[in-house]
């Protein structure tokens, strides 16, 4: 009798690509409905545009590139991609700007470099840059959380601000958004007040700005699960956050009174969706364990400086996108002990 | 020295997937039927082709030596069964690629009669020099039966400058589907332990440690009682956890010993040599009964098979012959896989013969062995790095093996690769990773190769273009002397008369001599 071959291993493969990101999509659910509740309808309303754009750009790419379009398509990656992306925009975004995105986040940043696997930079992160610096006052025009908000557009006024960039009549923009609790931090920091005389305003929840650390938590929830499947090494969460509190913490003990204390980055802003969904992107993260680390520990640090010292409120994206250029030469210099051999691989 | 709590340590990564082994545990068909013909492969073992002792026509009995080898690394073949040898040439052997090899066929004579040339049993082997009883291991053939098939006369022979203080026994068997350990711990445990016994003395070992997965509780069982029944004192069983590549030498001896077998060398290394339980078995037979290796358990299992079990097979019996002895193929027959899912081969045809590496023939339905999907680009997702029991970055050696840098791969260790399949399993993008590494491996001996010839080749140049000079210095040597003699002679004219009429004379002399010949 006569068989046909391949080779071993012999068995239906435990792990593929379409479920691992599936997880993280589904890891990512919680943390999207916190957000619809805090702020609204905006968050769904730019998913859907981000995911259309990045389905039907990778298509035409893959089309043109000669590659296999519903097999590429079926990994997600590009859904994967769409989301984060659309997660990290404003509510109210202008439609055309989500496109414009998340087709250079494709068609740029993922598929001119080969496509899945290939891309030296965080496809979601380089849009995301790429909208901030061009567009910056559409960026940063965020809601207020629910419990702060005067106005709340349901569904339909959210879809008619999204497609036509203007408010329903009677109302101003001031009215609607408000701006990020990092952004107001950072504001009155510079107005020469104390952090005590800032945490007065109602603003302010616990330890991050209200609603935006229940947001947190629930991202949290998604990232715990990403954990306990091994969708995510644990090392580049653990290391973000250790790098973030270790030097918020330092300066927080120097001066107290103008530097934030170190919960409050924690709880700020796009920590925690970037130390579990962000900077755990496995093509363009560092591979090896111990790089893991360092390349998590470095995030958060530049996270920290950014936010301290520079130009923008919020860093993830800066910092994502600086590590990545490092990830390289971090994975040369921590290859681990090969079974066998000395302590140190020193060749 | 004796291991303190062994099997205490632990190697890194691994897999766990189902074991399958319920569908051969414990379950024994019997000894296959000897078929007419037996096609016995002169290679079955790592190293030098044995070389044929008989010829076409000859009569052998069983048992007799058919081939030996000559080289330090082979094992010798024997007569299966008595017979005609009937041809000595090429045939389809057990090989990934379909490959034929040189064969000897035995058209057997149904009489099963012994050879009398067998030598005698040594039960008094304690007082006996190791060295005879390597030569005895050698003599019966007995080579790693876990699958490698590496000679074991050459395993038990670590040198003088290697004190051996550990001797494992792998009953491990982590591949899963496999039972055929199984079933011999279970119902030849006493085999085993007197084997122990005879390689203790032949490595000088102060301990012995059996490692046996915890998947195997009546053969765990039945080598405690034995080892407890029997004089062995530094003999220990040692239940290790279930978890695929336990069985792989280097695994073992870690989780054991706590020692780690070198990058680029041997257990003996660390004074530990590592031998499989049907292994130890063949040596018992080899010394207490004065018995060459002619036979194998085998286990025939998977959803392709009517009757999967554990069968007692002579080496040469085809496959087709075994799989029909296990009650034949069943409809959802659909790979024929020679060992274990994870570092087995699927072979082209059932047409070829069990040999001393044959462990296992699994006929796995479209379920257990599907088509392998298309690969996607590798995420970097490090998960083949978090299950390689080598420690390497199987993500980074898959980038330098396509890019076919294989300086790189040597420097991430490629050597070091075991080729266990762990990689291959938790791959997300389902990449045939050790495809990729067995290619560099290849790749990288044929530039090995490569390089010596042209080594070689350079070397004779150079050794060619030295003679050469110093021929033509040797000649201008030569010419130097003459001339200056010439001209010390030219200086006197007494003797330059002298040579001139010399030469004249010379001239004559030949001038007449050659006349005769000259046409008139």
């Amino acid at each position: 009798m006569k068989f046909p071959v391949h080779t071993s291993p012999y068995g239906r493969l435990p792990n593929d690509v379409s479920r691992v990101m599936a997880q993280v999509l589904l890891a990512l659910v919680p943390g999207v409905i916190a957000m619809v509740w805090y702020f609204g309808w905006g968050v769904v309303i730019n998913m859907a545009i981000a995911t259309a754009t990045a389905v039907a750009a990778e298509a035409l790419v893959l089309a043109v590139r000669n590659r296999p379009v519903k097999r590429t398509l079926s990994d997600l990656s590009a859904v994967v991609t769409a989301v984060l992306l659309a997660i990290a925009l404003p509510p109210l975004l202008p439609w055309w700007l989500t496109v414009l995105g998340t087709l250079f986040a494709i068609v740029f940043v993922k598929h001119l470099y080969g496509g899945l696997g290939y891309n030296p930079f965080n496809p979601a992160m380089a849009a995301y840059v790429l909208l901030l610096i061009s567009f910056p006052v559409d960026m940063t025009r965020w809601l207020p959380p629910e419990m702060l908000a005067e106005v709340r557009l349901d569904f339909l006024q959210t879809l008619y601000v999204i497609f036509t960039g203007t408010l329903p009549d009677a109302l101003t923009w001031d009215a609607v958004t408000s701006a990020t609790p990092l952004d107001e931090m950072r504001t009155h920091l510079e107005f020469n007040e104390t952090i005590s005389e800032i945490r007065q305003s109602p603003l302010w929840g616990d330890f991050g700005g209200r609603g935006w650390e229940w947001v947190g938590n629930w991202f949290l929830l998604g990232g715990l699960f990403l954990l306990w499947r091994r969708v995510i090494a644990w090392q580049i969460p653990a290391g973000v956050l250790a790098g973030l509190l270790l030097s918020a913490g330092f300066f927080w003990m120097l001066d107290p009174e103008t530097v934030p204390f170190p919960a409050f980055h924690l709880f700020s802003g796009g920590t925690i969706l970037g130390a579990f969904f962000i900077a755990t992107d496995p093509v363009t993260a560092s591979t090896t364990p111990r790089g893991r680390l360092i390349y998590g520990f470095l995030i958060g640090v530049i996270v920290f400086v950014i936010r301290t010292w520079g130009g923008y409120p919020d860093a993830v994206a800066f910092a994502v996108l600086m590590m990545n250029m490092a990830a390289p030469t971090i994975d040369y210099y921590t290859r681990p002990r090969v079974f066998g051999t000395g302590r140190r691989d020193d060749e | 020295m004796i291991t303190r709590n062994p099997g205490s340590w632990d190697f890194h990564g691994g897999i766990h997937r189902p074991d399958m082994k319920a569908l051969s545990a414990g379950r024994y068909l019997g000894k296959v039927p000897l078929p007419e013909r037996l096609v016995i492969p002169l290679q079955q073992h790592i190293g030098t082709p044995a070389e044929p002792l008989v010829k076409e026509g000859d009569q052998v009995y069983k048992g007799q030596t058919l081939a030996r080898v000559s080289e330090y690394i082979g094992a010798p073949i024997h007569a299966p069964t008595s017979g005609t040898v009937v041809e000595i040439a090429e045939h389809p052997v057990p090989h990934p690629s379909g490959l034929s090899a040189p064969c000897i066929v035995l058209q057997a004579d149904g009489r099963d009669q012994w050879w009398d040339g067998l030598p005698e049993p040594l039960p008094w082997f304690e007082e006996l020099d190791a060295a005879v009883l390597r030569e005895r291991i050698r003599w019966a053939g007995v080579v790693g039966l876990g699958g490698a098939a590496f000679p074991t006369s050459v395993k038990v022979n670590p040198g003088p400058d290697r004190k051996i203080q550990t001797l494992v026994i792998n009953g491990a068997e982590c591949e899963p589907y496999i039972t055929c350990d199984d079933y011999l711990m279970r119902t030849e445990a006493d085999r085993i332990v007197e084997g122990i016994r005879v390689l203790m003395h032949v490595v000088g070992a102060d301990e012995c440690l059996i490692g046996i997965e915890d998947n195997k509780p009546e053969a765990i069982a039945a080598i405690k009682k034995a080892v407890a029944e029997s004089d062995l004192a530094t003999t220990r069983v040692v239940t290790v956890p279930t978890r695929y590549p336990m069985g792989g030498e280097k695994q073992l001896i870690k989780v054991l010993t706590g020692k780690e077998v070198p990058s680029n060398g041997i257990p003996a290394d660390i004074g530990v040599i590592c031998i499989n339980v049907a292994t130890t078995a063949a040596v018992t037979d080899a010394v207490m009964a004065g018995r060459p290796l002619l036979s194998r358990l085998v286990t025939v299992t998977g959803e392709g098979v009517r009757n999967p079990g554990n069968l007692e097979v002579p080496y040469g019996v085809p496959i087709s012959h075994v799989i029909a002895f296990a009650g034949g193929y069943t409809d959802k027959a659909y790979k024929l896989i020679l060992g274990g899912p994870m570092m087995g081969f699927t072979l082209q045809d059932d047409e070829v013969p069990v040999t001393k590496a044959t462990n296992c023939l699994l006929v796995a339905s479209r379920d257990e062995a599907p088509d392998p999907e298309p690969a996607l680009p590798c995420i970097r997702c490090g998960r083949c790095a978090d299950a390689c029991p080598a420690q390497l970055l199987p993500q980074q050696l898959y980038w330098y093996a396509r890019a076919k840098d294989l300086e790189k791969c040597q420097e991430y260790h490629l050597f070091d690769c075991i080729e266990c399949g762990c990689c291959s399993w938790v791959c997300p993008s389902h990449i045939p990773l050790v495809q990729y590494y067995r290619f560099a491996k290849t790749e990288t001996w044929a530039q090995e190769k490569e390089k010596q010839a042209a080594e070689e080749a350079r070397r004779r140049h150079e050794a060619r273009v030295e003679r050469l000079e110093r021929l033509e210095r040797e000649r201008k040597a030569r010419l130097r002397k003459k001339k200056e003699a010439l001209d010390k002679k030219a200086a006197d004219p007494a003797g330059r008369k002298a040579a001139i009429d010399a030469a004249v004379q010379r001239a004559a002399e030949r001038k007449a001599k050659r006349r005769p010949e000259e046409p008139s």
